[in-house]
């Protein structure tokens, strides 16, 4: 089993589908949703975790691209301009799971590790430099 | 014993030795004070984070016919006109025409004083919108026009207030979130933030004022400048460590630069959920080491530097003076402390990186010989508290 962070970006049309039931049903795959925005209206975007043994990700994921869904797994919904970061540290204590994180105690340097952000946002609303954003 | 003329004579010739207020710690330990204070002239100090009492001068020049401008605006952002006719003051903290504050709680405050004056430096295109009533010699009713920073005849940092000497820890013991210019505080002590480079940082390295006075050059945000005088709320008279050194808000400088020399990465408009904007700013002082006690001062440590945490929920906005504890910079750095027996996160305002990249820009340029040091002109005041504000009648 392996557990991987997924950014799915779908086209205008590709919507109706309930494409999360199949993946659970038809593939065997655990799927924890951290975010989603999909509107009729626009692109829509389903930021998630997929657990399940190899095959079957990677067959579920076949499925997915099938209806013109792009599958992200460098990109993800949550980004850190590290220009725009000035390495204060006031995100520090308001990120849960230490994706944002101290990587050298004595210059106290900040780095993002991206794979274990979990798209709560709260990074976004607490850095005062806008280096936090999201792309949806 | 080294004077001023020996140490810029040293400069001038590029034979300085220069350390930073971090370096100094170990350098002294390994050499001895004495040793240490025969060889090196020059420790930089630097500081990082948002000084909310900060703003600038600017010049427009005549637009043809004249206008002497009554109210106006930049980017939207209400700049101070009560001054000469194309004279105003842009203010960090002044928020953008229309922004809601916090009519939606908490308020982003997305865009104000702050981040125009980012844009400024950067030499990014800004808008201008002036309206007057109208005179014989100041006809225009009604201005708007674009301008970036070489446009204006002059653009000058005037601060009121930088460069605290230490400052509060703030904590939130209420139940519920509370937004603060020390951030969101989480309920029931979950975070604390504090706000100093602590060993680095310059009135921490010069407690009692001997080489930092009005008249010191100060390198703001890449500018050389000055101290234009003392800053807002100084107040030396307050407790001190054995050291000397503040255990709460204690000196503050009031600094001024030309903008136009000015590197955009240490001038940054801010964003405080739920508070405000503001302006976090870079800033560098170089302290001369003239006798060996001045040099001890620098080598001052984390560890010997105390922060008072105060309760922004309750104790702060009403002024009860209540301190829960103090705590030392190194406890603080460390990431965890604890708060009456509760473990508290730590988060921070104040950029330890951009102090130290701003204490080694500053000891490039002293060592290369295009940074010179002055004499203070006038002491900073060593005792006066500060007031408070009395609510009172007229015949009282
Ligand atoms: S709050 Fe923003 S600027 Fe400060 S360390 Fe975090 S990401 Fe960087
Ligand atoms: S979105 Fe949440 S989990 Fe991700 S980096 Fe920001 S605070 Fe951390």
């Amino acid at each position: 089993m392996i557990t991987q962070k997924l950014l799915l970006h779908f086209p205008q049309s590709a919507t109706e589908k309930p494409i999360v039931y199949h993946l659970v049903k038809d593939y065997n795959l655990i799927i924890n949703i951290f975010r989603a925005r999909v509107t009729p209206e626009e692109d829509g975007f389903l930021v998630l975790d997929v657990t399940g043994n190899e095959e079957d990700i990677r067959q579920g994921m076949a499925f997915v691209k099938s209806f013109n869904i792009q599958v992200n797994e460098a990109n993800k919904g949550v980004r850190w301009d590290s220009s725009k970061c000035v390495q204060c540290g006031n995100c520090i204590p308001h990120c849960p799971t230490e994706a944002l994180y101290i990587s050298d105690k004595k210059s106290r340097k900040i780095d993002f590790n991206s794979s274990l952000c979990v798209e709560c946002l709260s990074c976004i609303e607490n850095c005062p430099f806008g280096a936090c954003s999201s792309i949806f | 014993m080294k004077t001023f003329e020996e140490i810029n004579k040293k400069i001038e010739s590029r034979k300085a030795v220069v350390l930073t207020a971090e370096e100094i710690i170990d350098y002294v330990d390994r050499k001895g004070l004495d040793a240490a204070a025969k060889e090196v002239d020059v420790v930089t100090t630097a500081t990082f984070g948002p000084m909310c009492s900060s703003g600038c001068f600017l010049n427009f020049g005549h637009s043809k016919p004249k206008i002497r401008m009554s109210e106006a605006w930049i980017d939207d952002v209400l700049i101070y006109c009560g001054v000469a006719a194309v004279d105003v003051y842009l203010g960090a903290t002044q928020l953008r025409h229309n922004d809601p504050a916090n009519m939606y709680y908490p308020g982003e405050f997305r865009y104000g004083g702050g981040h125009v004056i980012e844009k400024l430096v950067s030499g990014e295109k800004l808008q201008l919108f002036g309206l007057s009533y109208g005179t014989d010699d100041y006809p225009r009713r009604e201005i708007r026009t674009w301008f970036d920073i070489h446009d204006l005849n002059q653009a000058i940092m005037v601060n009121p207030r930088n460069c605290y000497q230490n400052y509060n820890v703030a904590i939130n013991c209420s139940n519920k979130p509370i937004y603060t210019y020390l951030g969101l505080l989480k309920p029931d002590m979950k975070n604390l933030t504090y706000c100093s480079a602590g060993q680095l940082s310059p009135l921490l390295n010069d407690p009692f004022y001997e080489t930092i006075g009005i008249g010191t050059k100060v390198w703001l945000a890449g500018a050389q400048g000055h101290v234009y005088a003392e800053g807002t709320q100084h107040s030396p008279t307050c407790e001190r460590s054995p050291n000397d050194v503040p255990t709460e808000g204690a000196g503050t400088l009031a600094l001024t630069a030309n903008m136009k020399d000015m590197k955009p990465e240490f001038v940054r408009g801010i964003s405080l959920i739920g508070y405000g904007v503001s302006l976090s700013l870079g800033i560098g002082i170089p302290i001369p080491i003239l006798t060996p006690e001045i040099l001890k001062r620098t080598a001052v440590k984390d560890r010997e530097i105390m922060a008072p945490v105060i309760d922004y929920s309750r104790d702060y906005p009403n002024r009860s003076g209540r301190v829960l504890c103090r705590l030392n910079y190194e406890q603080l750095k460390s990431g965890e402390v604890k708060v009456l027996d509760r473990r508290v996160e730590v988060g921070s305002l104040s950029s330890y990186p951009k102090a130290l990249e701003i204490a080694h820009l500053l000891k490039d340029e002293i060592k290369r010989g295009e940074f010179l040091l002055s004499r203070a002109i006038q002491a900073l005041p060593r005792s006066q508290a500060m007031k408070t504000l009395e609510i009172r009648e007229k015949e009282e």
